[in-house]
């Protein structure tokens, strides 16, 4: 009985208005979850686990897929690139979300904020192959900016936008800057007035009520959108490969490669479970701030 | 002050919106293009590039399987979800917290290493790629979510509802099927239309784990090898549209709960 008072809300109340219910119908109904996760999502990974572990020509037990990562340089460059634009994204869409998500929440009138909030993530809801298409063909060497700067005589030749970083970043910066937007406003909206009410009536003016009581204020959610772009920017392989190209790897490219081209499982594994305990140790290193929101 | 802060809001907000649109409005008019390259100068407005997607049967079946796919796999989820919410919620279970926390655990882990999971396992075990394959895939992603939102909504008003129903002397499959599948339907559809949504925009599993019938996005990954090309335009404009219908009807479930 003790985990009944301790496993949360209205659980010991719950528990003693099923006389009839007995201890089979509790587990029957929580039995095909957990079993469907253990199959298809812990089982995986152990088999993965075991798989990095394996040469690819068969034969036993081995390190070697993973000392490749260290020793290899262009694996170690494909973890450095995709730090450096994973972090470059996450920057950039913080700093260009959240004054938006304060004018939708500030500025624009109470009645039209819903609406004005739908349409700002509308092209969230594309596809990632799509949306990513689409920034291919605006960037594209003859596409719509190329064509708009050369067209006015700005440049004389095309500058070339696509199959770089900064595409990447471009195409990363555009999901992630409406996602922000997202939770930034949420936070914005679920600050009570009165703070600020407070802020005033001791005279500070809107500037200092900003810096000092609305900015710490959302600071914990800020860190969770900020970690959830960090989370979603490493691991995708569409952004990179489509607007990247091939010119410089990013991890999810170098994996998906290792299975595309070679077959070697083994290989993928191991570098899938080195990007996953990078994210491991981001979260750990974001757990002290992730946590205060939960207060 | 103020008249500045407001000048600089409105031209700030333009700007961003401006961004956000950029490429979908691209997209939307280069699909209307009448001649073959979707770059300027606009030559259209033309359906041809519709009719062509419309007429290429690789193209239409890939949209039927995503559809049976993204509806299929978030009924599965959806259900999942459902039953062990209500049964943490509800009743007492040894490890309630640790076991939850398994369950909502896919969350944190990203498609591409899901889908590489799921792969490797099924390479072992000898099953073939193919649309079910990739269905359990979106089973997996979509599972937490249904489980955190239905979980999440369960509160003390729907507990005092169901006692009155077994005071009353109904059985237990009666108070789940009368009273609590439709107190919590606005949450139960909540979960849905969000897992259908994922699932009909997901790539990365679905092309690890399918090979020749395949879903939409990975056959529109398909024809981008052709480069630009307008029918991409066309096809990529379709998804869209279906997923803003699924987007609209969704927020009029949320509108329509609001009043109650």
């Amino acid at each position: 009985m003790n985990s009944a008072t301790n496993s949360g809300r209205a659980l010991p109340r719950a528990g003693s208005a099923l006389p009839r219910a007995g201890r089979a119908l509790p587990w029957a109904l929580v039995t095909p979850a957990l079993g469907w996760t253990l199959l298809f999502f812990v089982l995986p990974f152990v088999a993965m686990g075991f798989s990095s572990l394996t040469a690819h020509d068969g034969g036993g037990f081995t390190l070697a897929n993973y000392s490749q990562f260290f020793t290899n340089q262009a694996y170690w460059q494909a973890m450095v690139n995709s730090l450096q634009v994973t972090a470059i994204v996450t920057v950039i869409s913080v700093l260009l979300a959240y004054p938006f998500a304060w004018i939708l929440a500030e500025q624009v009138p109470e009645r039209w904020q819903r609406l004005a909030l739908m349409l700002a993530v509308l092209p969230f809801w594309t596809s990632y192959v799509v949306r990513s298409y689409s920034w291919l063909l605006v960037l594209a060497q003859n596409g719509v900016i190329n064509r708009a700067l050369t067209g006015s005589g700005l440049f004389s030749e095309p500058l070339q936008l696509a199959n770089t970083r900064l595409a990447t970043v471009i195409g990363f910066v555009h999901f992630f800057v409406m996602l922000l937007t997202l939770t930034i406003f949420a936070n914005l909206k679920q600050l009570s007035p009165s703070y600020r009410k407070a802020a005033a009536d001791l005279g500070a003016g809107p500037v200092r009520t900003f810096l000092h009581v609305v900015l710490p204020l959302t600071l914990p959610g800020i860190m969770v959108g900020a970690f959830l772009t960090f989370v979603l920017c490493i691991g995708d392989y569409i952004t990179p490969q489509i607007l990247g190209g091939n010119n410089e790897l990013l991890m999810p490219q170098l994996v998906m490669m290792q299975i595309g081209r070679r077959g070697d499982f083994p290989l993928a594994s191991a570098l899938s479970i080195i990007l996953m305990a990078v994210v491991t140790i981001a979260y750990l290193a974001c757990a002290r701030w992730l946590k205060i929101e939960r207060a | 002050m103020r008249a500045l802060v407001r000048i600089v809001s409105w031209f700030y907000a333009v700007a961003i919106y401006g961004f956000i649109f950029l490429p979908v409005v691209v997209l939307v008019l280069f699909s209307l293009q009448a001649t073959s390259f979707p770059i300027p100068p606009f030559t259209g407005p033309s359906l041809r590039w519709y009719d062509a997607v419309l007429a290429d049967t690789r193209l239409t079946s890939a949209l039927v399987n995503s559809l049976l796919v993204a509806a299929l796999s978030s009924a599965a989820a959806v259900t999942l979800g459902f039953l062990s919410a209500w049964g943490f919620a509800r009743f007492a279970l040894p490890g309630s917290a640790l076991l939850r926390g398994l369950i909502t655990l896919p969350l944190t882990v990203s498609y591409l290493i899901i889908g590489m999971g799921l792969l490797v396992l099924f390479n072992w075990a000898g099953i073939p790629k193919s649309l079910l394959a990739a269905g359990i895939g979106h089973v997996v992603i979509n599972l937490p979510l249904c489980f955190a939102i239905i979980y999440s909504q369960m509160g003390d008003h729907q507990i005092n509802i169901e006692r009155a129903a077994r005071d009353l002397g109904a059985p237990e499959w009666k108070v789940l099927l009368l009273i609590t599948v439709p107190v919590m339907a606005p949450a139960i559809f909540a979960g849905f239309f969000l897992s259908m949504t994922f699932s009909w925009d997901e790539f990365v599993i679905s092309f690890l784990l399918t090979r020749f019938d395949t879903t939409l996005p990975v056959e529109i990954w398909n024809l981008l090898r052709s480069g630009l090309n307008p029918k991409t335009n066309a096809v990529g404009s379709l998804v869209f549209a279906v997923s803003i219908v699924l987007v609209v009807f969704f927020e009029l479930m949320l509108l329509r709960r609001k009043p109650a």
